[in-house]
C-alpha cells in the first residue's frame, strides 16, 4: 500500500514511555497535521520515524520497513525539517539548498545534472532564485524558513516530515507554508507536520492525529477532531469552533472549568 | 561577502606556502646564498653547508609545513564538528595532555635517556585524552558534552604539569619544561619528522573524511543525522583525527597556540563559510601562518632564539581582537 504507515511505535527517553504504542498510516498524497500539547509526544514520534531515536514497533514506507534501512538510505526517502532554524555559519542560500542533495551522491563527487536541476527547481519553487548568493545568516526568519524548506525540497523525498514549521511565521509566511505543503500532498507525497495553530490545520490538513500522553487520541477528517469535547480533553481548554470563509475557525478561548470568559 | 571561486583559493594558498618553505630553507645563521643553500639541500657544495642544510634547516621546514597544516586542519575540523567558532585543538585538551606527557619525559629524564621518548610520552598523553574524551562523550555525545570534557581535561593536565614545575628539583630542570612549552621548531632533526609524519598522515586522513558531514551539521545535528549522518562516526572521526595529528605535532614542537583557531576564521569568508571547503584551505592556511611565523622569528631576532608559540599568541590575539571588532561591525 502505498502509505508510511507507523505501527505499534513506541520510545522510552530516560526510563519515561513518551511515544506509547502509536499507531497511524497516512497514505500519498495526504498532508497529515499532527497536534496535541507541549510534551505530548510530537516531536519525539517525528524523530522516531526518523530513526533519530531507539523505537520499539515498526515503520514502513510503502510496505518496505524503514527502521532496517542504513541512515543514508532512508535519507532518499523521508526528509525532515527540524525546529532549529540556525545555521552554523554564513553559507550562501545556493549552498545551504544543495546540502539537501547529500544523501544522493557519493562522497568526494561532484553533483551531478541531476542534484542541479533539483537544487534549482527548489530555490524556483521557494522563491530563492533572486537570494541565492546572500549568506543564509543574513535573512529574515520567513526567509530563512524558506531556504530551510527549499534544502528539504531538493532531498526529492516521497515523505516531509515538519516539526513545528510555523513557528515564529508572520501570518503570510504561515500560510503559503501550508498551502505549499498542501500541494506537495497533492503532487503525491506524504508531508507530516507537527503544529499547534489549530485553525490553520484545520482548514489546510487532509487530516489530523491529536496526540495525548504519548497516545494517538484522535484521529481523522479535521471537522470531525475538532471538537469542544476533543479540545477541553486534550488542552484543558474551551474553544470558538465556527465554520466561515470556506472551512472551520477554532479559536481556545478560555481555560476550561473556569467559568465563561468575560 | 561574495565567496571567490574555490579552486583559485586554493591555488593561492598551496603557491604561498610552497614559497615560504622554500623561503624557510634560504633562511638561517649560515647566510649562504639560496643558489648555493639550494645546492646543498641534494648533497653538494661545501660540507658543512650540505649537513646545515640537510640536519637543520630542511627538518625545521618540513615541520613548519606539517604541523602549520595540522594545526589549520584541525582546527576548521573541530570548529565545524563543534559548530563552535571559538573551538580549536587546545579546546578538547589534548595540547594539553600532549604537553603533560612531555613534560614527565622531561622531569623524569626519560628524554635524556632517548631522544624519542619525550614525543612518544606526548602523544601517549594525546591518547589518553581521547580515551578519557570518549568515554566522557559516549558513542555520540553532543558537542556541549565534548568541549565540557574537555576543559576538564585541559584544567587537569596544566594542573599536573604545574604540579611537575613545582616539583621539578632544580631551576635548569624548570626552564627547560618551560622553554619547551613555549613552542618551537629550533633545533629539530630527521627523525623528529619520521615519527610526525605517519601519525600527522593518519590524522589529516580522517580530517579530510568529514568534510560532507560536516556541511551536514551546519544545520544542526538532526537535519544532519536525517540526510544520513552518523554523528557518532564524525565524533570519532574529529576526537582520534585531531588527536592523532595535533598529539604528534604537539609531541615535536610543543603546544603553538592561536593558528587552529585564527586560520579558519581568516579563511572562513573566502571559501562561502563551506566547512568542507575550508579544511583543505585550513591546512594549506595554517601552512602559511606557521612558516611565516617562524621565518619571522628567525628574522628579527636571529641570536635570542624567540619561541614560535610566543609569537604566534603575539601575532594572533591582537589579529584576534581585530577580526570579533569587525564581525561586530558587520553584524554577523
Amino acid at each position: 500500500m502505498s502509505a508510511l504507515a507507523v505501527e505499534d511505535l513506541t520510545v522510552s527517553l530516560a526510563g519515561r514511555t513518551v511515544v506509547d504504542r502509536v499507531s497511524l498510516t497516512v497514505p500519498r498524497g495526504c498532508f497529515a497535521g499532527l497536534i496535541g500539547p507541549n510534551g505530548a509526544g510530537k516531536s519525539t514520534l517525528l524523530r522516531a520515524c526518523l530513526g533519530l531515536v531507539p523505537a520499539k514497533g515498526t515503520i514502513r514506507l510503502d510496505g518496505a520497513g524503514l527502521q532496517d534501512l542504513a541512515a543514508g538510505h532512508r535519507a532518499l526517502h523521508l526528509a525532515y525539517l527540524p525546529q532549529e532554524r540556525e545555521t552554523a555559519w554564513a553559507m550562501s542560500v545556493e549552498a545551504v539548498v544543495a546540502l539537501g542533495r547529500l544523501p544522493h551522491h557519493a562522497r568526494f563527487a561532484a553533483p551531478s545534472p541531476r542534484d542541479r536541476a533539483a537544487v534549482e527547481a527548489a530555490l524556483a519553487r521557494m522563491d530563492l532564485l533572486a537570494f541565492r548568493h546572500r549568506p543564509v545568516t543574513g535573512l529574515s526568519g520567513g526567509e530563512r524558513a524558506r531556504v530551510l524548506i527549499a534544502r528539504a525540497l531538493a532531498q526529492e523525498t516521497p515523505v516531509l516530515l515538519a516539526d513545528e514549521p510555523l513557528a515564529g511565521l508572520d501570518p503570510q509566511h504561515q500560510i503559503a507554508l501550508m498551502r505549499l505543503f498542501r500541494d506537495l500532498a497533492r503532487e503525491g507525497r506524504i508531508v507530516i507536520a507537527s503544529m499547534h495553530d489549530l485553525t490553520l490545520a484545520a482548514r489546510w490538513c487532509d487530516r489530523l492525529v491529536i496526540l495525548k500522553d504519548g497516545r494517538v487520541h484522535a484521529e481523522g477528517a479535521p471537522q470531525s477532531v475538532l471538537t469542544a469535547p476533543t479540545l477541553r480533553d486534550v488542552y484543558g481548554v474551551t474553544a470558538v469552533i465556527e465554520t466561515a470563509a470556506g472551512g472551520l475557525i477554532v479559536q481556545p478561548v478560555d481555560l476550561a472549568g473556569e467559568g465563561e470568559a468575560g | 561577502m561574495t565567496a571567490l571561486r574555490f579552486q583559485p583559493v586554493l591555488a593561492v594558498l598551496a603557491a604561498a606556502a610552497a614559497l615560504l618553505f622554500l623561503l624557510s630553507l634560504a633562511i638561517g645563521p649560515a647566510g649562504a646564498t639560496p643558489a648555493v643553500s639550494l645546492r646543498a639541500l641534494f648533497g653538494g657544495g661545501e660540507e658543512l653547508m650540505v649537513l646545515v642544510m640537510q640536519e637543520i634547516r630542511l627538518p625545521r621546514a618540513l615541520l613548519g609545513l606539517i604541523v602549520g597544516a595540522t594545526l589549520g586542519l584541525s582546527g576548521a575540523a573541530l570548529q565545524g564538528y563543534l559548530r563552535n567558532p571559538l573551538a580549536e585543538p587546545g579546546l578538547i585538551g589534548i595540547s594539553a595532555s600532549a604537553s603533560f606527557g612531555a613534560v614527565i619525559a622531561l622531569y623524569t629524564g626519560l628524554s635524556a635517556l632517548f631522544a624519542l621518548a619525550l614525543p612518544l610520552m606526548a602523544l601517549a598523553g594525546a591518547m589518553l585524552s581521547v580515551f578519557v574524551l570518549q568515554a566522557m562523550a559516549g558513542s555520540d555525545g553532543r558537542p556541549l558534552t565534548v568541549i565540557l570534557t574537555g576543559v576538564a581535561i585541559s584544567s587537569f593536565a596544566g594542573a599536573m604539569t604545574s604540579l611537575v614545575l613545582n616539583l621539578s628539583p632544580n631551576p635548569f630542570a624548570a626552564t627547560e619544561i618551560m622553554f619547551w612549552m613555549l613552542g618551537s621548531l629550533t633545533d629539530r632533526s630527521m627523525p623528529h619528522v619520521w615519527l610526525v609524519l605517519p601519525f600527522t598522515l593518519v590524522g589529516w586522513a580522517l580530517l579530510l573524511r568529514l568534510g560532507r558531514a560536516l556541511d551536514a551539521l551546519s544545520l544542526g545535528p538532526d537535519a544532519a543525522a536525517s540526510m544520513g549522518v552518523d554523528l557518532g562516526r564524525v565524533q570519532r572521526l574529529a576526537i582520534l583525527g585531531t588527536a592523532l595529528s595535533v598529539g604528534a605535532a604537539t609531541a615535536v614542537t610543543g603546544a603553538i597556540g592561536f593558528v587552529g583557531l585564527v586560520v579558519p576564521h581568516v579563511l572562513r569568508p573566502l571559501v562561502g563559510a563551506q566547512p568542507s571547503r575550508l579544511l583543505p584551505a585550513s591546512a594549506l592556511g595554517g601552512a602559511v601562518l606557521l612558516q611565516s611565523a617562524d621565518i619571522l622569528v628567525r628574522v628579527i631576532a636571529p641570536d635570542r632564539d624567540i619561541k614560535l608559540g610566543v609569537v604566534t599568541a603575539i601575532v594572533g590575539a591582537p589579529f584576534f581582537f581585530w577580526l570579533v571588532w569587525s564581525h561586530r561591525r558587520s553584524g554577523l
